[in-house]
């Protein structure tokens, strides 16, 4: 008997399973990732899912009898009160019957599939189609930051670079093909000229064999172990290295207009940002400014939860996101990312300002700066423009890399955000 | 009573496991004649149980979608605890390998041992389905290599075109098992010996008068032609995926040999679907006698007894009709309880059971006559043999007679006199897989015309199939012959066709 301990042996034996079944249902999973998005808070969404979907294409059909019709014996154990020939009234249609061991063997296979998908194949199918825009451009702008990587050999460069495998192989190629001297056969030569001049036997076969070793001697030397022919040394390129870091800015105008709802669509929209950048970059740092008629940074429990009274000036908040820019957050070193959240208001006087900021300030600073205008839900404020509406819509130009949209209950939160980082918009 | 205690305590370790083995392994070998495939045991945790379940029990499988799909849905009910997992998997293989899990305590590792790595492991090294269908030694040999050849395939013909063809496989699955041993092909010698004995009869009957019986007419060349190719084709055959990988006109030979894998596997597993109630009889009746001498030879504490006698009792546990937990006859009941009575009857019977069972009724002899039963019956002629009036009246078993087109069911037969012999011939009929699988069997292949296939149903007591499903797997079997198909669903008895399905085309060409 052979006890063999499997314990340590490799999990997840039925991934490649797994995923082919991932594969076969993307369809299904696809919709019900994307409604269950919708219902649910944001939060949740980072830990994993229970999703249901529906068995179309998905069944495993087999040549089953019908459960119904037909006539059909039971054997069924527990009999008290009946004897032969009793009738029992069959229960009304849909009550399943009596003997129990017909029916469908497998557990109903006409309702939805349950299982747990994980949180990283989640947000795989979560954020599958959607697609960072405006790579483009900042890779020009990163040549800052270089990285060497690897690129053949060369036949020049410094001794710390020398390729030593490289060297010797081409050595010995080209020692054998000029057929120079080994060492040791040298070595047995001059043994046995010794022997010779010591002994002073058959002076013939000395003086020969002086003359060979002074001409293989010569050929030695014409022929060295290393030449500089030989000679290789690792080449190394210059590549721009991507930034592999983010930083986003969640603006947020907390004044007094907005209500509760309000925060809550302008809190879902940044997490699903926050949710997307994570999964693009290794680093995401994310800065909260909050403004009334002035701003601050502030951490993201007060971000989302403290109020605050004031009058409302948008522009403050952008000159403190000029000022955080300035004090951590470089261009070349960062990718920056916005999202601005407000119900629309701000102060008449100070459009213009908000205005000039945004076109030569921030947005030249900045990958992408999202706008999202909140509204109540039941108010139906689509018909007027808000002022900021007005004054965004003046600097946002088509293919720019700012985007405005307006979103008023939950459900659009998803719709809007794929609606901006979709790939066909990315590759428009 | 002198002996040491195995071990104490709950915790267990492969110390303790090994001396356990060696004790249960005097008892099974010694005293119970088992006859065992040596064992392997494997610890394993939890989640590669799991893994262990979606492959259907064989520790080599090859991939496909719906592994991934039932791994998926049991994993949902296990980390929702609505399902516990099973203690223990083994598999029919030389050597038989055994899956402990590492949560088990070490009264449950004993059971499990006596249970898999004893009662099971006789039972596929004896019963006579299994030594016949099923090759012990090859098993994980062939898994491995049908993995890698359809991992192969996969790599050069793409997974998409692979999951076409083990889909219409899956589909078939059931219908991929020869149920009678073929006819043996007979080598040129034997051939020549049968002519020649053939020449012979010939010679001796022959009779003159023969000559002038008047031959068929010609119009009969007709079926003539049609009877000679039913002949070629070997039809009717019931075994759809070994015609189809035969005789498919459009298959390619790998998509051939993955139907044969399909075929395999569904052969291997078809002797477990039919000896269900006897292999867990089996193996609970071996589990529940070792325990007990262990605990008789003072090797196990009474408190370890408990632990494990209440798990049994768990197992053993019939619900009766009425009651909301009744899922139908549970195996593991009907099976013990139907190897304590043989051993009853072999040792103390009374004198109905002698009636019964005259053969073996006080031969003394119970491991001798249980060994006897386990090599040589399947569940059904298990249970239409040996299954006694006492059990029938334990279990308080009726017969429900279920005409859909009647108002009431009626109370056929019960645990009378009268009832015991109709009772025990209903309950053989449940366990019979021949009834338990529609018949459905290919009749006809139209090769001179449009190549249509025809499949029938011989419908069995007015039951016919689930016709959405039998829709599905249609178009499968269409995109595996590349030709039309037609089933149609002929009575038993009366030869009506009850219903025709329509033509179904193949749906995606798999060249």
């Amino acid at each position: 008997m052979n006890i063999i301990d499997r314990r340590l042996n490799p999990k997840g034996k039925s991934l490649a399973n797994r995923q082919r079944f991932l594969r076969r249902a993307r369809q299904q999973i696809l919709k019900a990732v994307r409604e269950a998005s919708g219902e649910r808070s944001i939060t949740d969404i980072q830990s994993g899912e229970r999703i249901s979907i529906p068995m179309d294409g998905l069944r495993e059909p087999h040549f089953r009898r019908s459960p119904h019709g037909g006539v059909r014996d039971h054997v069924v154990p527990g009999n008290r009160e009946y004897v032969e020939g009793d009738l029992i009234p069959k229960p009304p249609m849909g009550g399943g019957g009596d003997g129990g061991s017909e029916g469908s063997p497998d557990g109903g296979g006409e309702d939805d599939f349950r299982f747990l998908l994980s949180k990283d194949e989640f947000l795989d199918i979560f954020l599958d189609d959607l697609e960072l825009p405006d790579l483009q451009k900042k890779k020009m702008r990163q040549s800052e930051s270089f990285t060497l990587t690897r690129a053949g050999f060369t036949v020049t460069g410094s001794p710390a670079n020398l390729n030593l495998l490289r060297t010797m192989r081409n050595s010995l190629s080209r020692r054998i093909a000029l057929k120079r001297p080994k060492p040791h056969e040298m070595k047995a030569l001059e043994a046995e000229i010794r022997r010779l001049e010591e002994t002073g036997e058959d002076p013939d076969r000395l003086s020969g064999l002086r003359v060979e070793f002074d001409r293989l001697w010569a050929k030695s030397r014409r022929v060295p172990y290393i030449d500089p022919l030989d000679v290789r040394f690792n080449r190394f390129e210059q590549v721009p290295k991507p930034v592999t870091q983010a930083v986003m800015f969640c603006l947020m105008d907390v004044s007094g207009s907005m209500t509760e709802h309000m925060k809550d669509l302008a809190k879902r929209f940044f997490m699903l940002l926050y949710l997307f950048l994570n999964r693009r970059y290794t680093h995401v740092d994310i800065v909260f400014i909050r403004h009334t008629h002035e701003a601050k940074e502030v951490d993201e429990e007060t971000f989302f939860y403290s109020t605050e009274t004031g009058g409302t000036v948008v522009s403050t908040a952008l000159q403190e996101m000029r000022r955080v820019i300035a004090e951590r957050y470089p261009p070349g070193d960062w990718n920056i990312y916005a999202a601005q959240a407000s119900d629309g208001d701000n102060t008449s006087s100070d459009n213009g300002l908000a205005a000039a900021l945004l076109e030569d300030v921030i947005l030249p600073a900045c990958q992408y700066f999202a706008y999202i205008e909140v509204g109540a839900e039941y108010k139906d404020w689509l018909g007027r423009e808000t002022d900021l509406w007005r004054t965004y819509k003046a600097v946002a130009r088509p293919g720019g890399n700012m985007a405005m949209r307006k979103v008023r209950v939950r459900s659009q939160i998803f719709p809007v955000f794929r609606d901006l980082f979709s790939k066909e918009r990315a590759d428009a | 009573m002198t002996a040491e205690l195995l071990f104490a305590g709950a915790d267990w370790d492969f110390d303790k496991v090994r001396r356990t083995y060696d004790a249960i392994e005097d008892i099974a070998r010694g005293e119970l004649g088992l006859d065992i495939y040596p064992n392997q045991i494997e610890v394993i945790t939890a989640e590669q149980m799991l893994d262990a379940y979606s492959s259907i029990g064989l520790p080599l499988m090859y991939r496909h979608w719906s592994f991934g799909k039932r791994f998926a849905a049991d994993e949902v009910l296990y980390r929702k605890g609505m399902r516990g997992l099973a203690y223990e998997i083994v598999i029919n293989s030389s050597p038989c390998i055994s899956y402990i899990m590492e949560e088990n305590s070490m009264p449950m590792q004993t059971l499990v041992i006596a249970h898999a790595a004893f009662g099971h492991n006789h039972f596929f090294k004896n019963n006579q389905l299994f030594r016949q269908w099923t090759d012990a030694r090859g098993i994980l040999d062939y898994m491995e290599f049908a993995k890698g050849y359809i991992a192969r395939c996969e790599e050069r013909h793409g997974h998409q075109m692979v999951e076409r063809v083990l889909d219409a496989a899956h589909a078939l699955m059931d219908h991929g098992v020869h149920r009678y041993p073929r006819k043996r092909v007979y080598d040129l010698r034997e051939e020549q010996q049968r002519e020649a004995e053939r020449a012979a009869y010939f010679e001796q009957t022959y009779n003159d008068l023969w000559r002038t019986v008047p031959r068929p007419a010609s119009s009969f060349h007709g079926s003539r032609d049609m009877a000679e190719r039913k002949r070629r084709l070997r039809l009717p055959e019931e075994n759809i995926l070994y015609f189809l990988e035969k005789n498919a006109p459009k298959l390619a030979p790998w998509q051939r040999e993955l139907l044969r894998v399909v075929r395999n596997v569904s052969q291997y597993f078809y002797p477990q679907k039919q000896t269900k109630v006897m292999n867990e009889g089996c193996a609970t009746c071996v589990h529940y006698h070792i325990v007990n001498r262990l605990h008789d030879k003072g090797m196990i504490s009474d408190g370890a007894l408990m632990e494990i006698l209440h798990s049994h009792t768990n197992v053993v546990f019939q619900p009766e009709f009425d009651d909301p937990r009744f899922g139908g006859l549970n195996p593991y009941a009907l099976g013990f309880g139907m190897m304590e009575e043989i051993k009853r009857i072999a040792t103390e019977p009374t004198a109905e059971d002698r009636d019964w069972f005259p053969d073996f009724a006080g031969n003394g002899d119970p491991w001798g006559t249980l060994r006897r039963a386990w090599e040589d019956y399947r569940d059904e002629s298990f249970i239409l043999q040996l299954l006694s009036p006492a059990l029938i009246r334990r279990l308080r078993l009726f017969k429900l007679h279920n005409d859909a087109d009647a108002p009431d069911y009626v109370v056929a037969a019960i645990h009378n006199e009268r009832g015991y012999r109709e009772v025990r011939r209903a309950l053989a009929a449940t366990y019979d897989i021949a009834k338990a699988e529609p018949d459905i069997q290919i009749v006809d292949v139209d090769l001179a015309g449009d190549r249509r296939l025809i499949l029938h149903h011989r419908v069995a007591d007015g039951i016919l199939l689930d016709e959405d499903e039998a829709a599905l797997v249609l178009r499968h079997i269409a995109n595996l012959w590349g030709y039309e198909v037609r089933l149609v669903e002929v009575d038993t008895k009366t030869e009506m066709t009850l219903r025709e399905f329509d033509d179904v085309g193949p749906s995606v060409t798999l060249a």
